[in-house]
């Protein structure tokens, strides 16, 4: 199997490639901190190695796998089917204030309580997904247009709901009541914030690899999204096809928001947007839109994420900067021409040689 | 709430603000309808207006001078509408794709650079930015209720509505105007009629960010007299859609983003007779949607009727010839 992967090149460059953006970003990171950093060698060693440095910081790598996996499946989903649409924020969002509604006010054994409150998450963030495909297939609005606009809605929706009918009054900060008991997730190591999320993500991730690639429903997302007019032809729904791969998709973002709610806090603290969709979008561009990738992206993003925040609470560069490498490396992996450098040239001299063989052959023959 | 809503638009100050939310939404507008018209979508209207808003912000307050400042701010969008260029036009990437890139790019990096400069990461109140002049028109400022809507706006508010002149000129009289239209209809016939594609886009990009970059330098530089994280607020993706609603067109642009001023200005209102506030908010962007959605729909209609039209002609003519025969 390995053997095979190193010596097909179609997949291995693509490889090299999401390695190169990777690289490329972290190295311009470490540019930009020695640029403004007074102790840049300290701070590139905390931003670098800091997940590593600290158990504390280690398990906080873990912790932040979580979200972004679910938001990075999800949009493996709409890449998948071709949409740009960004509606999981909304499906993210809204999902973790349903959840935060029904821990509250739902009382029900440990276990069920959190599973209800995903599904309910889950249905919620799904039915908001379809919002931008049904303009787009029935009016051809620009989805990604759209959901950006539907995610200032959702989430003034969602911040009025809490402010509203959800929030501890005596709390001096905007924070929520507390979520009752049964609602938390188990820990999955004493003493550490670690918790069943991470187990559900990672279950998660193996779903969507069937659903994708296993499954009709999943061949004929991938096939709509290569061809549309084919799939069409093929007798495949394609509507119906985009709408259902929205509903799954936002289902995931929403029940991400439940898993993110019901193992990590115990209320609702969130100032504003966390915003997991845009890192949504770096996961699944890293993981090739292929789910089984999106745990080892996940991965990446959360390391950058966790060494820079470690190195900002010690340091004198701000945390941001790491929203700045993730624009570069989405910059790079977009680039059709980057992506295929390889394969052209590689084709070039194929022909070229092709060519020269052609010529001498003819040549032969001639003699 | 008749009541109300007489109250409000029969106020000189409901007007006032209505012209100076509209002004940005305006520009960025325009700059959407000119890079459409050429068959580029820029995303990354968004990112030039945050980094005009904040470049502007930084060259007026170390050089002292405001013009300084807002030439240097519509430098920074230009630069980041033309990346997009680099590598939607030379690299082959998703145009879309790169300009969510971009933004992100741009939201980090404005906070990134402002908290470096400062060690703020929320306002650059530190830095002692100028304000673009505000323009007090003799004799109109006299007239009781029209003076005070239309004097003492913001130079901005009057160049936006040049810009629309501009921008019409360029699009139906000129002949770059043409050759924008070619490109984004038929890319083949325009190619072959020996104009320059890339060109064509490069130059509307570039277009596009100069209007950004003005809207953003207004933002912070006149709309308030700082730049805050995130100044832009999403109106590079309101221009997105208001460029929709505006069918391509200069003077469609001002009813589009008149929408969102109209509904921008009126929430600051409904705040003040306690609705909650968050609903408001999220009244422009419901508003915004639902003109995009309602003119796509009539665009459709209209289509559809000019191809049955079509039809039936084509339908109409072998028996008129039949006729004549």
């Amino acid at each position: 199997m390995k053997r095979k992967f190193f010596s097909d090149r179609d997949k291995l460059e693509p490889a090299l490639i999401t390695i190169f953006a990777g690289v490329f970003s972290v190295l311009v990171g470490v540019g930009l901190i020695f640029i403004v950093s007074k102790d840049p060698v300290q701070s590139v060693r905390n931003f670098l190695l800091g997940p590593l440095l600290r158990t504390y910081n280690f398990y906080y790598l873990l912790i932040a796998m979580v979200p972004i996996t679910f938001t990075g499946l999800a949009l493996c989903i709409i890449y998948q089917l071709k949409y740009t649409s960004l509606i999981v924020d909304s499906s993210f969002y809204s999902g973790a204030i349903v959840a935060t509604a029904i821990g509250i006010n739902v009382s029900l054994p440990p276990g069920l309580h959190p599973a209800i409150a995903m599904l309910a998450a889950g249905l919620v963030g799904g039915l908001i997904s379809l919002l931008p495909a049904i303009l787009k297939i029935k009016w051809r609005a620009n989805e990604l247009v759209s959901s950006l606009m539907f995610n200032y809605v959702f989430y003034f929706i969602g911040s009025f709901v809490i402010l509203y009918y959800l929030r501890d009054r005596n709390q001096t900060i905007l924070a929520s009541m507390p979520f009752q008991k049964s609602f938390s997730l188990p820990k999955l190591v004493e003493n550490t914030q670690l918790h069943a999320g991470f187990i559900i993500a990672a279950v998660f991730v193996v779903l969507v690899s069937i659903f994708l690639f296993r499954t009709r429903w999943g061949y004929e997302i991938r096939i709509t999204g290569a061809n549309p007019k084919f799939a069409a032809y093929a007798g495949i729904p394609v509507a119906t096809v985009a709408l259902y791969a929205h509903f799954v998709s936002g289902f995931i973002g929403g029940i991400g928001g439940a898993v993110e709610m019901s193992g990590l806090y115990r209320a609702f603290i969130w100032q504003m947007n966390p915003s997991y969709a845009w890192d949504g979008v770096i996961v699944a561009m890293l993981a090739r839109k292929n789910p089984k990738f999106v745990p080892l992206s996940a991965l990446f993003l959360a390391y950058l994420r966790v060494g820079a925040d470690f190195m900002s609470r010690r340091g004198d560069v701000a945390f941001e900067f790491i929203t700045l490498l993730q624009g570069l490396i989405i910059l790079i992996l977009a680039s059709d021409k980057i992506a295929n450098y390889f394969k052209e040239r590689r084709l070039k001299r194929a022909a070229l040689s092709h060519d020269l063989a052609a010529q001498a052959s003819s040549a032969g023959g001639q003699s | 709430m008749i009541k109300f809503i007489i109250s409000v638009f029969s106020s000189s100050n409901y007007w006032f603000i209505v012209l100076r939310s509209t002004a940005p939404i305006l520009l960025v507008t325009l700059g959407a309808v000119i890079t459409e018209q050429a068959g580029i979508k820029n995303m990354a209207l968004e990112g030039s207006m945050l980094w005009a808003a904040l470049t502007g912000v930084i060259v007026s307050a170390a050089t002292g001078n405001v013009w300084a400042g807002f030439i240097a701010g519509i430098a920074a969008a230009v630069v980041i509408a033309l990346i997009l260029g680099l590598f939607a036009l030379k690299l082959d990437a998703n145009a879309v794709l790169c300009g969510v890139a971009l933004n992100l790019f741009s939201t980090g990096g404005t906070v990134f650079v402002l908290f470096s400069l400062t060690g703020d990461k929320g306002i650059s109140s530190s830095l002692a930015s100028k304000t673009l002049p505000f323009i007090k028109i003799p004799f109109v400022e006299n007239i009781p209720w029209v003076g005070k809507i239309f004097s003492g706006q913001n130079i901005i508010v009057w160049i936006s509505v040049l810009a629309v002149v501009v921008i019409h000129i360029m699009l139906n009289k000129a002949r770059v105007g043409v050759r924008i239209r070619a490109v984004g209809e038929n890319l083949e016939a325009a190619k072959s009629a020996g104009i320059s594609p890339n060109r064509i886009k490069f130059l509307t990009l570039a277009v596009s960010g100069v209007l950004a970059g003005m809207a953003g330098c207004f933002l912070s530089m006149g709309y308030t007299s700082n730049f805050t994280s995130g100044i832009s607020a999403g109106r590079g993706y309101v221009a997105n859609a208001a460029q929709v609603v505006a069918g391509g067109t200069a003077v469609g642009a001002i009813f589009a983003s008149l929408i969102f001023g109209l509904t921008d200005a009126m929430a600051t209102y409904l705040q003040n007779i306690g609705l909650p506030p968050e609903l408001i908010q999220a009244l422009p962007y419901v508003v915004t949607i639902l003109g995009f959605v309602v003119i796509t729909l009539i665009r459709d209609r209209k289509e559809l009727i000019r191809k049955k039209k079509l039809f039936e002609k084509d339908r109409a003519k072998p028996l008129a010839s039949g006729l004549g025969a």
